[in-house]
């Protein structure tokens, strides 16, 4: 059954919003799941994190930046388009529960699986303290939205184009300072970052939780793809995961793993674009 | 006594160059010849080997007098899958080790007959079967591998409306993503799995049960409920090392290559390692496909290693065979203790240490014994990890009260029933990895028992 894209903007730099029909996925998503979508016969299958959900219209959000040959050819699609394959909601949904005060931060596209744990987090009756993060203003996505649903937000540029100058970390570091009684912080968004974010709070030893996206095939516990480090054990991130505690996870594992198909994907992005420069 | 016919194979030169079928067939002569060496046995064995029961005695004979639409009819009166079965069963320890002949040296190639026939009728075109009356009853059927397919045909033959489930975004289970290419070509699958839809059955793909629907919410949803899931979780070894680049499961590596084409890389977007000393750990059917899939996609040296000997290797005899053709290096009473770190988190190398045959422990096999102090290194760039797999256990989030094994296998009585009323499983979530034709033979049965109980209910 193919899906249809009901819906598809750009919302920032290489950054793309796709609402996907997808009926029964959307009834069973909960907040910190994600999906796997294969464009067509040919696709590779890619993990995406669902940045939002409607159980009545029947859809999910997905957005994605465009990296490689996949995400490239995605951003090539437009409203009415369909997807072959899409199969979710995948992983372990976010334990949210009521705790207190939550930070949740979110870097670049990292924004968008954390907007459906800000909704969620003050659902279940936390204070949300939300700080997004990208490299400069143009990049920033879901602003509006996330301010919207959180009880206080901040913004942090690298450039200082907007918001705080500096990193997203250095904000949850002035709050952590302040002496506000932070319950749990997750942390989405490059692994670099979540890598940084985990660092820094370790000697306030306030719970942090990551979300990771490690290579994946099937995203059912099959292909053993995915594997990571937590705790020195072995997990796998789309059945034990996607989301880990921060403070035990090998992220020099994770991004040498995430660096292992890098030569092959520019490899695919060449014989993409040439294909598409002889006019198919 | 005439030989038997032996079956042409693609030269093993040539063949480790291309990702097509090794074994070419029998050509209608050798058909008939070969099936020319069927007894007829007044008391025939063969079909007790058969975990499916397939009339292999009138079937043969169909042949022997050229009737071969009767023959493939006969066979597909219990086997949905010939084509399949033809190609990957293990006949050498079923049919044809009953066989008379087999005691006097070579038994009637009963697998190479019914390829045969299957294969015939698909180049005519499969004609559609006849539909029984509908019964009003509606099952689930959770996984489109060899018991799902199975358990679906023959619910859909019993009249009742079938809904096959699977999480792939293609069927076959691990005919698809497990088995190569050049033993069983996807296209054949495919065809079987039209002729199941022929029948009727609603084939969902994409569908993950236990996340998107639970088992217990398709037990209302549904009259019945067959589980088929198999034994889909890798194994690992638990060694140092086994976390680094090029370290892949057989069950990646395998997905990889057969579901998602990497050997056709670019033209197909998913990538693949290819390693020049390639290392695979194992020495069962899977660890023979992921061997000769790295020669094909070019590797130096394949190397194969096992912890027991030549006689204990799980594998068939004729995989065996082909792989040594091809080139696969044995490296028998060997095990790996660490995989050796190289650049960039890579791997180096494993360190393996030699083995000896001790008592036989509690499979019967002779346990395989460390030698102290053997330990030394084979280089390799890529390891592949074949030394079994588990059941996945995401079927039953949100299953209260399904029994479930020590080993995360399902339990179920002698008629495939599990815990749940109106719940059958089968296949490798039952037993562990086990074989194709077992799995069927596991879909049959529980088919069988779900009738009766439809019947009843």
């Amino acid at each position: 059954m193919p899906y249809k894209i009901l819906e598809k903007k750009q919302i920032a730099p290489q950054v793309h919003l796709m609402k996907v029909l997808a009926p029964d996925v959307a009834k069973a998503a909960k907040a910190g799941q994600f999906i796997i979508l294969r464009i067509d016969e040919t696709s590779e299958r890619i993990p995406l994190t669902i940045a939002d959900f409607d159980a009545e219209e029947g859809y999910v959000t997905i957005i994605f930046q465009e990296m490689g040959k996949t995400t490239k050819q995605l951003a090539k699609m437009n409203e009415a388009d369909e997807l072959q394959n899409l199969v979710g909601p995948l992983g372990t949904p976010a334990d949210v529960r009521k705790l207190g005060t939550v930070i949740l931060v979110g870097g670049g596209v990292g924004i968008a699986p954390v907007y459906p744990q800000v909704k969620a987090y003050r659902e279940a009756g936390n204070k949300v303290i939300s700080i997004i993060g990208a490299r400069s203003k143009d990049l920033l996505i879901l602003e509006d939205e996330m301010e919207a649903a959180s009880d206080e937000f901040h913004v942090a540029t690298d450039d200082g184009s907007k918001g705080h100058h500096g990193f997203v970390t250095d904000v949850v570091k002035e709050i952590l300072d302040s002496g506000e009684d932070v319950t749990r912080i997750v942390v989405i968004g490059p692994p670099i970052l979540m890598k940084v974010a985990a660092g820094m709070t370790e000697p306030y030893g306030v719970e942090t939780i990551v979300s990771l996206n490690p290579i994946m095939i099937d995203g059912t516990g099959m292909c053993g793809g995915c594997r990571v480090s937590v705790g020195g054990e072995t997990k796998f991130a789309c059945v034990d995961g996607p989301e880990f505690d921060a403070h035990k996870v090998d992220f020099n594992l994770l991004m040498s793993r995430l660096a292992l198909y890098r030569n092959e994907e520019s490899e695919c992005l060449e014989n993409h674009e040439c294909t598409c420069r002889g006019g198919n | 006594m005439a030989a038997r016919e032996k079956m042409l194979h693609q030269d093993p030169e040539k063949r480790v160059e291309n990702f097509d079928e090794v074994a070419l067939g029998y050509s209608e002569e050798q058909a008939l010849a070969e099936a020319a060496r069927c007894l007829e046995c007044k008391n025939p064995k063969c079909v007790e080997g058969c975990p499916v029961n397939v009339d292999i005695p009138s079937f043969i004979a169909q042949v022997k007098e050229g009737k071969f639409d009767k023959a493939i009819a006969t066979i597909k009166e219990t086997n949905s899958l010939a084509a399949v079965c033809g190609r990957v069963c293990p006949q050498e320890v079923q049919c044809e080790q009953y066989c008379v002949l087999a005691k006097k040296g070579e038994p009637v190639a009963v697998g190479r007959l019914e390829r045969f026939c299957a294969d015939r009728e698909r180049e005519k075109g499969v004609e559609a079967p006849v539909k029984a009356e509908p019964t009003g009853k509606n099952v689930a059927v959770i996984g489109a591998g060899p018991a799902g397919l199975t358990a679906a045909a023959d619910l859909a033959k019993a009249g009742h409306a079938v809904t096959l489930y699977e999480a792939l975004h293609d069927t076959g289970g691990v005919l698809t993503y497990g088995i190569p290419e050049f033993r069983l070509p996807k296209a054949i699958v495919r065809e079987e799995v039209d002729y199941i839809k022929q029948l009727g059955v609603d084939v969902k793909v994409d569908y993950v049960i236990g996340k998107i629907k639970t088992l217990d919410e398709l037990r209302n949803e549904f009259d019945a409920v067959f589980l088929g899931t198999g034994a889909g979780l890798p194994k690992f070894m638990g060694i140092e090392g086994e976390n680094l680049n090029g370290v892949y499961s057989a069950n990646e590596f395998l997905t990889r290559v057969n579901l998602m084409k990497a050997y056709r890389f670019p033209d197909y977007g998913t990538p693949i390692k290819r390693g020049k000393r390639v290392i695979v750990v194992g020495g069962g059917n899977v660890a023979m496909d992921a061997a000769r899939s790295a020669l094909r996609l070019g590797a130096d040296e394949v190397s194969v290693v096992y912890r027991r000997g030549e006689d204990e290797l799980p594998a068939r005899k004729e995989e065996i065979e082909n792989a040594k053709e091809e080139g696969v290096v044995f490296r028998l009473l060997t095990n790996p203790v660490r995989i050796l770190e190289g650049e960039n988190m890579t791997v180096k190398g494993v360190e393996c240490i030699k083995m000896e045959l001790g008592d036989p422990d509690e499979s019967g096999r002779r346990r395989p014994v460390s030698v102290e102090g053997s330990e030394f290194v084979i280089d390799a760039d890529i390891v592949i990890i074949a030394i079994g797999t588990s059941p996945n256990p995401m079927i039953l989030s949100g299953s209260e009260g399904l029994e479930v094994g020590s080993r995360g296998t399902i339990v179920v009585d002698d008629s495939g029933k599990t815990s749940l009323e109106n719940v059958c499983a089968g296949g490798d979530a039952v037993t562990g990895a086990a074989t194709v034709i077992s799995a069927m033979g596991a879909g049959k049965l529980a088919a069988k028992t779900i009738n009766e109980y439809l019947k009843n209910n």
